[in-house]
């Protein structure tokens, strides 16, 4: 069996951003960007299946502009077999449905028995991509998984997922679609010599014309502005001065 | 380029209005989510969302499972809320959990029955789970987690943890859909059981509920803590601790805290990868959101992603023994001291509820 992989690249977890001051977006040049966390746990989670020996092969795909191969070679030094590169090109950032039909189109063509996203990109915080492939698919989808089973012989994966109340446990037949939450695994270092292996595995380039997807933009940027800002706050140095502003200042005890 | 522009806004304009000539009266449908024999505060939440774009103020609730509690659920969404003026209820076994292969295709069956303009859900792991699949279904780029309806197709949402905020128009056909943040629409119009005001309730026809992808997942089991505090979304005080409370022992002081201030109990990513609570309690960009009245956190140092979470609490209170923690850059009261000392004296000290 073949798992699929998306990875997006974002900017790093840790980067303070910037509002362009035009208003048009967030500043995105000359700001250090890395794979999605969620994404990296995604391969992981692939990798530790494969080798868990449920699965032969583990591709990584990405949709976007010329550096997401940095992104696929992350992915491939971590120990992904090969990549599958969809250069978006100059179109702006796609949106979930373009990229889930994308992924569509791949499913089709690579027949993975499993696709495992991100639970939701840090940069557009959408949550979506995941559940439109399952869609558009017809596959069953486990998303927010915190542990995944596979049964070789059955077909089917038992998938735990993080919910409101509590943990849910779903058994899917396969193929099916997973997104990934923070505590399904602790994704792996790259080391040196991975880095250096992953130089010679192949990432295939493939064009949306190739895809034949059509490319929805059904959803408008207006306009991206600054989350407005606290008021300064104060340090109080005891609890009897704190107790006091709760109930007199701030009124809230 | 500007001709070309104005052209697609005037269409856009025409279409619009076209549309709310042509649909029927009823053109919002809130799915909703129900527990005990009630419709969840998160959805209605999302009714209070669905009365900014819907001015005729009717709403159509879609609630689905099996079993009398569904109908209890039922009656309380037809009677609950002014804006309700229809309840829909899909009984089925496949329907008896919130599976998102059944879910969508029953919203698809919806939809191309009776055509609505907006599709509306909270922002909650079924809203989250549901409303993209199904808007695949119906080829429609759905938005996620709205806060703000500026105009019926003119939406806010936070990006990149909150710390942007995005302006998003839809354009495409209908339905427009959406989750929505239930922090950002507090529940306002609540009546009580006013039996005038009742909504009629009709079953869905499921006899074309068919299809191969419902066999394909099953649900096996929910393990949920039970806890006696209040739900930590919902909550009007707020009581977090992070890793500085190094134990899951030294929770339970936290936990009496609470206690004494009807709080709930939330906490970080550091203190459940520990191992200190579980997760379900976590607050932020990945864990829960909420907007309480009094935040209270402790031994909390203020990551990006943990403000996320809690950046609209009316009044942040931050105790850490760290002077430069940035969670003191969002409090409005700060305690630079030993949470250790703090929190039996807070415990002392604070009037009983």
């Amino acid at each position: 069996m073949k798992i699929m992989v998306a990875v997006k690249r974002v900017v790093d977890y840790a980067v303070k951003i910037r509002v362009k001051a035009d208003k048009s977006g967030v500043e995105t040049s000359n700001v250090k960007m890395s794979m999605n966390p969620f994404c990296e746990i995604a391969v992981e989670e692939a990798l530790r299946i494969r080798e868990s020996g449920a699965a032969s092969e583990v591709v990584a795909v990405s949709v976007g502009p010329a550096q997401c191969a940095d992104t696929l070679r992350t992915a491939l030094a971590m120990g992904a077999d090969r990549a599958i590169h969809v250069d978006s090109g100059a179109l702006a950032p796609l949106l979930p449905l373009s990229v889930a039909k994308i992924l569509k189109a791949l499913a089709e063509t690579e027949r993975p028995g499993l696709m495992i996203l991100g639970k939701q990109a840090i940069d557009d915080d959408c949550n979506q991509t995941g559940q439109m492939v399952a869609g558009l698919l017809k596959w069953p989808q486990g998303t927010f998984a915190s542990k995944v089973l596979l049964d070789k012989e059955k077909q089917v994966a038992t998938v735990e997922r993080e919910v409101d109340g509590g943990l849910e446990t779903l058994s899917l037949d396969l193929p099916a679609v997973i997104t990934t939450d923070l505590r399904l695994n602790q994704p792996r270092y790259a080391t040196l010599p991975n880095i250096m292996k992953a130089k010679s595995k192949v990432i295939k380039k493939v064009s949306l014309e190739e895809l034949n997807v059509e490319i929805k933009s059904d959803l408008e940027v207006v306009q991206v502005t600054e989350p407005p800002k606290r008021k300064a706050g104060v340090i109080l140095s005891s609890v009897d001065e704190l107790i006091d502003k709760l109930k007199n200042e701030a009124r809230v005890l | 380029m500007v001709a070309a522009m104005m052209s697609r806004a005037l269409r856009n304009r025409s279409i619009s209005s076209f549309s709310a000539l042509v649909s029927r009266f009823i053109s919002t449908l809130v799915l909703a989510e129900h527990e005990g024999g009630l419709v969840k505060p998160s959805s209605l939440s999302a009714v209070e969302a669905a009365g900014v774009v819907c001015k005729e103020k009717s709403i159509s609730v879609l609630l689905a499972g099996s079993g009398p509690r569904l109908q209890e659920a039922a009656s309380h969404a037809a009677s609950c809320h002014p804006l309700i003026s229809q309840v829909l209820v899909a009984e089925a076994d496949i329907l008896k959990h919130p599976l998102a292969e059944a879910w969508a295709k029953l919203i698809q069956l919806v939809q191309q029955k009776d055509g609505y303009s907006y599709i509306m859900a909270a922002s909650s792991s079924f809203g989250k789970n549901i409303l993209p699949r199904a808007a695949a279904l119906l080829d429609v780029s759905p938005v996620t987690d709205v806060v703000e309806i500026s105009e019926p197709r003119l939406f806010v949402r936070p990006i990149y943890a909150g710390n942007a905020l995005c302006t998003v128009r839809y354009t495409g056909s209908d339905p427009c859909m959406m989750t929505i943040r239930s922090t950002s629409f507090p529940i306002s119009s609540i009546s009580n059981d006013s039996k005038a005001g009742a909504a009629p309730i009709s079953q869905v026809d499921l006899s074309t509920f068919s299809e191969e992808t419902l066999g394909k997942s099953r649900w096996l089991k929910l393990a949920s803590q039970d806890s006696e505090r209040p739900d930590l979304g919902n909550a009007h005080v707020v009581v977090t601790g992070g890793r500085g409370l190094k134990s899951a022992d030294n929770f339970k002081l936290l936990e009496k805290l609470a206690e004494k201030l009807g709080a709930a109990v939330g906490a970080t990513r550091a203190a459940v990868d520990a191992g200190f609570v579980p997760n379900e309690l976590q607050v932020g960009q990945t864990g829960k959101i909420v907007a309480p009245d009094l935040y209270i956190a402790f031994g909390v140092s203020g990551a990006i992603q943990h403000l996320a979470g809690m950046r609209d609490s009316k009044v942040i209170v931050a105790v850490n023994k760290d002077a430069d923690a940035p969670i003191f850059q969002v409090a409005d009261y700060g305690l630079v001291a030993d949470l250790f000392d703090v929190l039996p004296e807070m415990l002392e000290k604070l009037p009983e509820k």
